[in-house]
């Protein structure tokens, strides 16, 4: 597993917890359309990440970011 | 001072066909269809209340009928203060009524010099700039000091008016979660070192009333060599030995940067202020854009206020009523069973935790048909998706009131079964 892909697993898992509508994630699933996430859920899941891989994901990256995938893109990219 | 922003020199030789207009409040219409669910089920309009008469900092006229006033911010009821009252009116006749203009150019008086000087011998800083809000004083500093390629590291269950000054600046922004001095350590651990930075915090959460752990906050800000700015919006006058808020109460004048304050609560007129002993601080009056481009205070409401604050060094006896009040109310409320989201009565803010929306605007309208006003709080303003009951105390409740008032929540609270 290439490690862009063990990111996008463990991200994965970490939604686990805050997906309440039992939704099917994949790279395409949105966090505001797809999985219905209010702020509130949306800050407890970003500190979750953030904690995970010990990185910091600013409110300005958090706007850019809609689906999983770009999430594990962005947390690839921060890992560096 | 007006910016007309950039316009188009003339219009387009051959202009696109027209689309069909969008209603731009179709997006609202979520909105818009739950507030008439809950005007539909019966009860008064929460967020439509109108004051008909003030009789005093405690008591207004609400459709008719006498009300107990438990949700404003007056903690020290300085509203009706003969002597704040006298000055405002002294002013109105001096100066008249508005100044037409910026505190930049035209709209600096007498008065909001003479306000400035209260706030910095209040507060025994050597610089203080008033605004024409709080609101406007955190979006004006907030979005000043902390640039591009900088950070603004705030509580996520920080003021909207924190946000909004996040929002409109350029800074990069990081949340930790509220109150937790290890998980802004951890964030701040995460950052570049070089880049400044600021941490933004509150003495006083207005929603759960619950007070900030400023000491360990402040220390791990300075360990990472972070400017601190506390908004003490919710605590002028009531805590610490001069009444200057939760960072005096907690020893820590020499370690905060900046003050933001309101006149909207204890002082009880409108405005809002910073105060700091940053030897540079005079220059904010050249950045913060919600200084420069607004018309600034009227002078009555500025001399007021400078009389109120100048009060307020000296109130140890409405400061005892206050805290003594909000312990009669937070063990009473306690004590019959209510929710409530603090142990003890930590500030002058009683919340009350309800189940959901129907609960608490059913009781909010009991009380309100009993004579008592407390505010509806709902998310997105609250913390956790709450809802919530707010009371906020004043020193000039009277003992008597309080335990009306406290007999009022056991009414209403058994008729909608909050509590058995």
């Amino acid at each position: 597993m290439s490690d862009r892909d063990s990111i996008f697993e463990t991200v994965k898992a970490q939604i686990e917890p805050f997906n309440k509508k039992g939704v099917t994630v994949t790279e395409a699933t949105t966090f505001q359309g797809d999985l219905e996430w209010d702020s509130l859920t949306v800050m407890d899941f970003v500190a979750a990440v953030e904690d995970e891989f010990d990185i910091i994901i600013t409110m300005n990256m958090q706007a850019e970011i809609e689906t999983v995938g770009q999430l594990a893109d962005a947390v690839a990219k921060l890992k560096n | 001072m007006t910016e007309t922003g950039l316009q188009a020199e003339a219009l387009p030789a051959d202009p696109a066909a027209v689309a069909p207009e969008r209603d731009l409040f179709d997006k609202f219409g979520p909105l818009i269809a739950e507030r008439q669910a809950l005007l539909d089920s019966g009860v008064r309009d929460p967020f439509g209340i109108v004051m008909e008469e003030v009789k005093s900092p405690t008591v207004a006229v609400i459709k008719g009928r006498e009300t107990i006033l438990l949700g404003t911010y007056n903690y020290m009821g300085m509203t009706f203060d003969p002597d704040v009252i006298a000055a405002g009116k002294e002013a109105f006749d001096k100066f008249g009524t508005g100044t037409n203009g910026s505190r930049a150019l035209n709209g600096t008086f007498h008065d909001h010099m003479e306000v400035e000087q209260a706030l910095r011998d209040f507060y025994g800083m050597s610089g203080a700039i008033v605004f024409s809000t709080g609101y406007q004083a955190n979006l004006g500093v907030i979005s000043a000091i902390a640039g591009k390629g900088e950070y603004i590291i705030l509580d996520a269950d920080s003021h909207a008016s924190i946000y909004d000054g996040c929002a409109m600046g350029n800074a990069e922004v990081v949340r930790f979660r509220h109150n937790s001095v290890e998980d802004l350590d951890k964030r701040l651990g995460r950052l570049p070192k070089e880049p400044g930075k600021l941490v933004v915090l509150e003495g006083v959460y207005s929603m759960l009333g619950d007070v900030a752990p400023l000491k360990d906050m402040v220390a791990v800000a300075k360990k990472h060599g972070a400017m601190v700015l506390v908004d003490e919006a919710h605590s002028m006058g009531f805590f610490g030995p001069n009444g200057r808020g939760v960072y005096e109460d907690q020893g820590l004048e020499d370690q905060v940067d900046f003050v933001i304050g309101t006149f909207s609560k204890s002082v009880g007129t409108v405005g809002g202020f910073c105060v700091s002993n940053h030897s540079k601080f005079e220059i904010l009056r050249f950045v913060c854009r919600p200084y420069i481009f607004t018309a600034s205070l009227p002078p009555a409401v500025v001399a007021s206020a400078t009389a109120s604050i100048r009060k307020l060094m000296n109130a140890a006896d409405k400061r005892e009523r206050l805290w003594a009040n909000t312990r009669q109310l937070h063990g009473g409320l306690k004590q019959l069973g209510f929710r409530l989201p603090t142990e003890t009565p930590e500030s002058a803010i009683v919340a009350v935790i309800l189940d959901d929306q129907e609960q608490a605007v059913r009781m909010w309208h009991g009380l309100l048909e009993a004579g008592l006003y407390v505010n509806v709080a709902r998310p997105p303003a609250t913390p956790a998706g709450m809802f919530l009951l707010r009371c906020s105390v004043c020193a000039e409740h009277t003992p008597e009131q309080m335990a009306k008032v406290v007999a009022m929540f056991e009414a209403a609270g058994r008729e909608t079964g909050v509590i058995v």
